[in-house]
């Protein structure tokens, strides 16, 4: 099953990413959801939330999610733990031009929770 | 409410106007200009002709004018001052009354009464309005002549240049800059005039300008002649005193209101200031004195006091011109003084220095620059403050190439030398916006004090004084560490210091700007546990992720684990209980080149168990993962080799647990051989200890990796107690000084002085720190505690170390192979 970078607009499914307590403040956590690894952010110094795949398109691992979280100019980012690859958080852009972007997902908080939105591509 | 006049609008009138402004004056200012535009910056007007941009020269705009309550008046002309009814008039007949007037109508360039100066093509250089109607006219022209080799006419006809004319420069006199350059110098500027392309005509004296209304050429007294499109006359400058003859107001026999040391003319409400001003017979055709005169009126109008007083003006300049230095100090030729001349001529690279030495030999009269003028501020100085010479006063104009053979830096000027003549900047209010006001570039230094604002030749010197300060400091000059930080890390080591801060978010909202990045929040991470020795626990989303897992990020997001094995030296419990480990989490064992186990494959889940299960075994964090101490290698020693001379297992042991947990800039590893033999490899550690027979040897800046290096002897034969104390001092001093991820070889290679500047601080103490880097290094000390042990014991911390917030499975898509009875990652 593979989820598609969507907008709010074509949200399928709100999924329940747990409390807001499991993702350290300016850090994430990477979720499983039907096969599918998706990484939250909690860019507490912005006072946003993001989330992405977790795979790094570079070394194609699953650890986004450990990531380091920045901003380069007005842009929030993150930061693979493997080989410091940049990417923005807001459009997925790779911000060091060599690798692939990655997928980006709506997301919202509501009473403490976390939710991801996701499109089922047919 | 008293009413100031101000007529003219350039660089000394809006000098007066800011100065009135800062002073909060409560008069009501009227500033009356006849050019279009508000005041703009005239000494740089040939910067128009590269670009033809106004604002760029604009001092003030007119919102500041109205912003700061002053009526701005342009395009209007004063004619008429009415000294009884203390009003003026303009020539559109508008009246304007005044308590106090004051006079900045500059100067108008001096056409000398040639026949035909008023035929078409002939132009002065003095407005933007000049430049324009001479830019409209050279685009028809080929060639142009500038009339003047003085400092204006040079100008003029890089002016020329620039809009690809063939270019001659005219001068009466038999060299060019004839007032501020003697023969030699000339000479070379001459030649450097005539390498750019510029014509070079010396001795003539132009006896009329040939045309039929538009010109075609001139004719000299020495009946030679030049066809020439169009002239620009530069030949000096006459003040702009017309409104003085009227009113009576005392003008001076070569033109300019005669003013006394208050800027008074002879009516004591009227003040003129600028180049319409003639002071002790003088007329300053600079900015800078201008400005001067501006200050002692501000200071009548608003504070009434005549303490300040104009006493006259240091008329040194500086100037590049087309590309060339050309610069002149203090009495630059001493013709009516006893003196020495020194000077140095290298006409191949076309520089030509001379200073006048006083008679006594121990100061410094005045001098000339020429191709070379970098010395120009200091020398300057020296000669203002009247400092002392070096033994060889050609020291300080005779520099090789590369070679910082001028001794004297600005290190030698008092305070109170003046560094900026525009705006009246001592060295002392530079060193204070450092200081006191932690301004760490030029532009903070233009912000805070407006030195560098005005004519922009000291920005040189400004700027050594900058980084020489800094560096008093211990500042790094602009190694600022990433977008987020407008500091160095040692800049930073001490902001956190001094201040106390134990957390990222509070340095960066005190001192950083964003939300940080990948560069900065490591570094700021290491600094905190440099300073602190806190559990890096407490902060892990700043930590690069081994620091955050506190374990080594392998293939397939996999990690290892190292326990530490202090000098390599481990019991057989301790070696089956590894194994043990090893085997239930099924993991990849391997001796490493350090003399510890590593353990690889270890998911993220699992963690904590296998830490739980070696910290049970009697071990604790080897800190594998860290920028810190990795380990203390040993050989035997004596205890088993007949070869040994001391026991360096035991020394190893206790060298790396005293350091054990100590973060650094980067890896640190050391080594203790029993022997010259070296089995250890001491000297490829970052500090190494080798037994002697009289003691031991201790060798410092090592390392093996892609660049290996052997460490330098720091200090022979000394004892155990001096070699840990020597440590101690080396390695807080490298924690300190270094950059972010610069290990100790090459923070040594860079460090000035080397290894015997080394050896001075830390066996000499010739910086009075020994102490001090001892006891803060006990500081770190005694804070240390295993991070693996509070990672298992704080539930909260525990539960970061799972692959998913929502699930307790192991990442999935990690992949595993048998080779060697044992487990491997898959290749990426």
């Amino acid at each position: 099953m593979i989820f598609e970078t969507n907008t709010i607009e074509e949200v399928k499914v709100w999924v329940n990413a747990g409390p807001t307590s499991d993702f350290p403040e300016d850090g994430g956590s990477s979720i499983f959801y039907e096969g599918e690894q998706i990484a939250i952010f909690n860019f507490s110094h912005l006072n946003k939330w993001f989330a992405t795949q977790n795979l790094c398109p570079h070394k194609k691992q699953m650890i986004l999610s450990r990531g380091m979280l920045g901003t380069e100019g007005d842009t929030p980012k993150v930061a693979c733990p493997y080989h410091k690859k940049t990417f923005s958080l807001e459009t997925g852009e790779n911000l060091n031009g060599c690798e692939d972007s990655i997928k980006t997902f709506p997301i919202k908080i509501e009473n403490d929770t976390v939710f991801v939105g996701l499109y089922e591509k047919k | 409410m008293t009413k100031i006049v101000i007529v003219g609008n350039g660089m000394v009138s809006y000098k007066l106007c800011e100065k009135l402004v800062e002073k909060n004056t409560t008069a009501s200012i009227t500033v009356i200009g006849e050019e279009p535009r508000p005041a703009y910056d005239r000494v740089h007007l040939s910067a128009y002709f590269e670009d033809a941009n106004a604002d760029k020269l604009s001092m003030a705009s007119r919102d500041w004018y109205e912003g700061n309550g002053i009526d701005l008046i342009t395009s209007e002309k004063v004619s008429k001052i009415n000294r009884e009814k203390k009003e003026i008039t303009t020539h559109n007949n508008n009246t304007f009354a005044y308590d106090y007037l004051v006079l900045a109508t500059g100067s108008a360039a001096f056409v000398p009464p040639i026949k035909g100066v008023d035929k078409k093509g002939v132009f002065v250089y003095r407005t933007i309005e000049d430049l324009e109607m001479m830019m409209a006219y050279g685009k028809k022209a080929s060639s142009a002549a500038v009339l003047g080799g003085g400092l204006l006419g040079l100008e003029a006809a890089k002016a020329a240049l620039d809009m690809n004319l063939k270019t001659s420069v005219v001068e009466f006199a038999p060299r060019l800059m004839p007032r501020q350059i003697d023969e030699e110098g000339g000479n070379l500027l001459k030649q450097k005039m005539e390498d750019l392309g510029i014509e070079i005509l010396l001795n003539k004296a132009t006896s009329q300008i040939t045309g039929e209304g538009t010109m075609t050429g001139m004719e000299f007294s020495d009946d030679t002649k030049l066809d020439v499109d169009m002239l620009i006359i530069s030949a000096g400058i006459r003040p702009r005193d017309e409104l003085g003859k009227e009113a009576g107001l005392e003008v001076a026999e070569r033109g300019g209101f005669v003013v006394n040391s208050l800027m008074q003319t002879n009516d004591p409400s009227i003040f003129a200031v600028g180049e319409c001003a003639s002071h002790n017979n003088m007329i300053y055709g600079l900015v800078a004195p201008g400005y001067d005169m501006a200050e002692v009126v501000a200071e009548q109008l608003v504070h009434n006091t005549d303490e300040y007083q104009f006493d006259g003006f240091d008329m040194s300049t500086k100037l590049k011109l087309i590309g060339v230095d050309v610069a002149s100090f203090g009495d630059p030729f001493c013709d009516n003084t006893p003196h020495s001349p020194i000077s140095i001529s290298d006409t191949q690279a076309g520089i030509y220095k001379r200073i006048n030495v006083s008679e006594d030999g121990k100061t410094l009269l005045g001098g000339i620059l020429i191709g070379d003028a970098e010395d120009y501020n200091m020398l300057h100085q020296m000669c203002v403050n009247e400092m002392a010479l070096p033994p060889h006063p050609v020291d300080l104009i005779a520099k090789g190439s590369g070679d910082s053979g001028a001794a004297i830096g600005v290190d030698a000027l008092p305070d109170t030398a003046q560094v900026c003549s525009c705006e009246n900047v001592s060295k002392g209010d530079v060193c204070c916006a450092i200081k006191d006001d932690g301004v760490t570039d030029i532009n903070g230094i233009k912000k805070a004090t407006k030195a560098g604002t005005g004519c922009g030749g000291c920005l040189p010197m400004v700027n050594n004084i900058l980084e020489d300060t800094l560096k008093k400091m211990g500042a790094t000059i602009r190694k600022e560490i990433c977008e987020h930080f407008p500091y160095s890390r040692q800049e930073l080591f001490d902001l956190i210091k001094v201040n106390e801060i134990k957390t990222y978010k509070e340095l960066l909202n005190k001192y950083g700007q964003g939300s940080g990045c990948e560069t900065c929040k490591p570094a700021v991470a290491s600094l905190l546990a440099s300073i602190w020795n806190d559990l890096i626990l407490k902060e892990a989303t700043i930590q690069d992720t081994n620091d955050r897992f506190l374990a080594n990020i392998q293939k397939g997001g996999s990690y290892s684990v190292v326990p530490r094995i202090a000098g390599g030296e481990i019991t057989p419990d301790k070696l089956i209980a590894i194994g043990e480990v090893a085997k239930e989490f099924d993991l990849y064992t391997k001796i490493t080149g350090g003399q510890r186990i590593d353990l690889f494959g270890a998911t993220l889940n699992d963690l904590p168990l296998i830490w739980e299960k070696l910290i049970e075994a009697g071990f604790e964090s080897g800190h594998a993962y860290g920028k810190s101490l990795r380990t203390v290698k040993s050989c035997v020693g004596s205890t088993w080799c007949r070869f040994g001379l001391h026991d360096s297992v035991g020394f190893a042991i206790e060298i790396e647990n005293r350091y054990k947990g100590l973060r650094s800039p980067h890896k640190l590893k050391g080594g203790v051989s029993g022997c010259i033999r070296e089995c250890a490899e001491a000297r490829g550690k970052d500090f190494g200890v080798i037994a002697t027979e009289k003691g031991w040897n201790l060798y410092v800046g090592g390392n093996g990796g892609a660049n290996p290096k052997h460490a330098i002897l720091l200090a022979g034969d000394i004892t155990k107690e001096e070699v840990v104390k020597y440590i101690d001092r080396f390695l807080m001093f490298y924690i300190k000084t270094a950059e972010p991820l610069q290990r100790t070889a090459p923070w040594l290679e860079k460090l000035e002085g080397g290894i015997d500047y080394l050896k001075q601080v830390v066996v000499e103490d010739s910086l009075g720190i020994g102490e001090q880097l001892e006891s803060d290094m006990e500081v770190l000390i005694a804070n240390y505690s295993c991070e693996w042990k509070e990672a298992i014991n704080n539930p909260k911390i525990r539960k970061r170390f799972a692959h998913f917030s929502n699930s307790d499975q192991d990442d999935p898509t990690q992949k595993f192979k048998r080779e060697r009875d044992q487990r491997f990652p898959v290749a990426w």
